[in-house]
């Protein structure tokens, strides 16, 4: 595992080169370019602002953080790459199965460049978020800012462990994917990016505690959001060692089914 | 020294039957527990105790049906997957031509796709780079290598593919058939660049049903049939051996006598002279004889020799061709002809007869040298083969080196002093 874990580091310069291809590739011929990934993000923006700010603005409207647009903003940024990374994940082996049967090449690169390049995107959307702030007349830059690589670490660490756990398994089972696209519909209603963590009713906080996602889109609430002092970074480290252990099994799994790979892709 | 050590492989493919066509999660959990599940219904072997040395700087060819398992055992030795049981052993670095370009993605450039391919076959950003303008030269691209591959013809991403696989600079080449698909300048440039390969003592295994390919590249050839090893050994003889027996199977109703001889099926598996064929017409007698017309063993460079064969069809036959090849002690081909390539059209042939060529001068260095001498039918299928089983020594007083001697003179102009201490020796 550790031989395997060394081989991927030596491929990282094939990494970061199927990265900017990936990139490349979805926005070449395209006249929005990489805009195009924002194009379903924001259109969520504008629906669910809408339709909780005007057509539900009824008894609860008062609770709401404000601008609520930007709120949602930091949640839906980071469920995005997330939510791709997964559903990707799914086919992306499948999809290069020429390269795995017919190339002596390490299967794992396949969903570590899906992450990677959500990573990438989800790095623009930063930028884009920190547009839409600065037009909200907000400050952008705060001393919260050094956790935000951290989250974006854990996260990281968090997406690339289910990835290899997903993209292994949906070879022997297909429908993993179709589960997979309910399950995260599931998961990000049951996720506090639509709402804040306050506003969920005191006997479904455990639940709610038990989802990582929650801890993440908080973290990003708190420190791309709120004002005053990061306050979650204890349940943050928690979430960090647990995203550890999801890497580990996520690998371990790929890492026994490798073998079968080749012959069922 | 063995680039390719592969000791006693199996592999086991799983097969998954009819559960595949439904093998949903949801039929593994109702049908009681996903791990079960995963357990195969059925198994293929594809490969069968499976043992062999590659020499290094030697070529490889493999042979067989569909699914006798060669590409299987291409794919072991390239690592891509792993044997059931038994080890393989590669030593140095290989690249593995199983499919040309795969991994170029259709909508960026051939640039672009270079470098990645490169690294995916194992090479840094700063080697590809260095190789780059070698790669482009090859494949003949020109402009093109800025235009998105998706925009090339398939010989184009043939040919690009094909540069960045040899250009990795492997120590062992594993080829899988990829040299049917190119066109015929396409070909000659790849059989060129394995030239150069051997030359530099690299190893190839090449996997081919171009059988021609095999005897003209390769130094031994392994006969694979059900994911076994069949023959191995002389690439002329183990395939005219499995020629013999694709014949057979086509003709299952020809007499036994069209079915190859238990003894030459042994002998198949050992050595590399012997004889071997149908057995429907027979060679009976091979002389080498003098310009005073008698048998002889040892000739001098430049006098002439007669070949001279008896032979007899077993049964009337009118699908023939007498072929001969003169080959040095290390095996390599000095002249091989028959009467197929010198455009002899067979008649009836019935009953015994006898065939000679005749060599006006034997042009050839002082050595050892070895005859075959065949008659087969028209497709390559031998009634009986003599491979290497006749003997001859050229002499000669001068000592001058190679294989063919043409007929030659020195002439010396202006301020050169140079005379000739053995004039008479000069044939």
């Amino acid at each position: 595992m550790l031989a395997n874990l060394r081989q991927v580091f030596r491929y990282r310069a094939l990494i970061s080169s199927l990265v900017a291809r990936e990139l490349k590739a979805r926005y070449r011929g395209s006249v929005l370019g990489f805009l195009w990934t924002f194009v379903n993000p924001l259109l969520l923006l504008g629906i669910y602002t809408f339709v909780f700010t005007v057509v539900l603005s009824g008894a609860r409207a008062g609770t709401r953080p404000e601008p609520y647009a930007l709120f949602l903003f930091c949640g839906i940024l980071p469920w995005t790459w997330f939510q791709s990374s997964l559903l990707e994940s799914c086919s992306v082996l499948v999809a290069g199965g020429n390269l795995i049967r017919k190339v002596l090449f390490p299967a794992e690169i396949l969903p570590a460049v899906t992450v990677l390049t959500g990573l990438v995107n989800f790095c623009l959307g930063l930028l884009v978020f920190a547009g839409v702030a600065i037009s909200y007349g907000r400050p952008v830059i705060s001393g919260d800012l050094v956790w935000l690589p951290m989250i974006i670490l854990v996260q990281l660490a968090l997406t690339l462990g289910l990835s290899l756990l997903l993209s292994s398994l949906t070879v022997h089972f297909r429908d993993i994917r179709d589960l997979l696209g309910n399950l995260l519909t599931l998961w990000f209603w049951g996720t506090p990016i639509l709402y804040t963590v306050a506003e969920v009713p005191e006997r479904f906080r455990t639940v709610f505690a038990l989802n990582p996602f929650t801890h993440l889109a908080v973290a990003y609430q708190e420190v791309l959001f709120f004002d005053g002092p990061f306050t979650g970074w204890r349940p943050l480290l928690v979430l960090g060692a647990f995203a550890l252990l999801v890497l580990l099994l996520g690998y371990f799994v790929f890492d026994r089914l490798r073998d079968t790979l080749a012959e069922e892709v | 020294m063995h680039a390719v050590e592969v000791r006693d492989v199996h592999k086991i493919y799983r097969r998954y039957g009819r559960r595949k066509s439904f093998g949903t999660l949801k039929s593994a959990l109702l049908s009681g527990g996903v791990l079960k599940n995963l357990r195969p219904d059925g198994v293929f072997q594809a490969l069968d105790g499976v043992t062999l040395d590659v020499r290094q700087g030697s070529t490889l060819g493999i042979i067989g049906r569909n699914g006798s398992g060669k590409s299987s055992l291409l794919k072991l030795i390239a690592g891509i997957g792993k044997p059931s049981s038994g080890t393989i052993h590669v030593s140095g670095r290989v690249s593995a031509l199983i499919e040309l370009g795969a991994g170029f993605h259709p909508e960026i450039s051939g640039r672009e796709n270079v470098f990645i391919n490169g690294m995916m076959l194992g090479l840094s950003k700063a080697e590809v780079a260095r190789r780059f303008d070698e790669i482009v030269a090859f494949s003949e691209l020109g402009d093109f290598i800025d235009e998105p591959v998706k925009t090339y013809s398939s010989g184009m991403y043939m040919r690009l593919g094909f540069a960045v696989a040899i250009n990795v600079d492997p120590d062992v080449l594993l080829v899988d058939e990829v040299l049917a698909v190119g066109d015929e300048a396409f070909t000659h440039k790849c059989l060129e660049k394995f030239a150069e390969f051997r030359r530099r003592g690299k190893t190839i295994v090449l996997v081919t049903h171009t059988l021609d390919l095999i005897t003209r590249l390769c130094d031994e050839t392994l006969w694979l049939d059900d994911g076994r090893v069949r023959a191995h050994g002389d690439p002329k003889r183990v395939v005219d051996a499995y020629l013999t027996e694709v014949a057979g199977t086509e003709n299952r109703t020809e007499p036994p006598a069209a079915q190859p001889p238990a003894a030459s099926r042994a002998e198949a598996a050992q050595g590399s002279a012997g004889r071997w064929g149908s057995q429907e017409a027979i060679i009976e007698q091979v002389e080498l004889l003098r310009d005073d017309g008698q048998p002889a063993h040892v000739f001098e460079s430049g006098q002439p020799m007669r070949i001279r064969a008896r032979v007899r069809a077993v049964r009337p036959l009118s699908d023939f061709v007498f072929g001969i090849g003169i080959f040095t002690a290390d095996g390599v081909c000095c002249f091989g002809t028959n009467t197929q390539i010198e455009g002899r059209v067979p008649g009836e042939w019935s009953g015994e007869g006898t065939f000679a060529v005749d060599i006006d001068r034997l042009d050839l260095v002082a050595g050892a040298y070895k005859l075959d001498v065949a008659v087969h039918r028209q497709d390559g299928v031998p009634y009986d083969y003599h491979r290497l089983l006749y003997s001859f020594r050229v002499a000669s007083p001068l000592k001058d080196t190679g294989i063919y001697r043409p007929r030659h003179r020195w002439t010396f102009d202006g301020g050169i002093g140079i005379s000739d201490a053995n004039r008479d020796a000069q044939p």
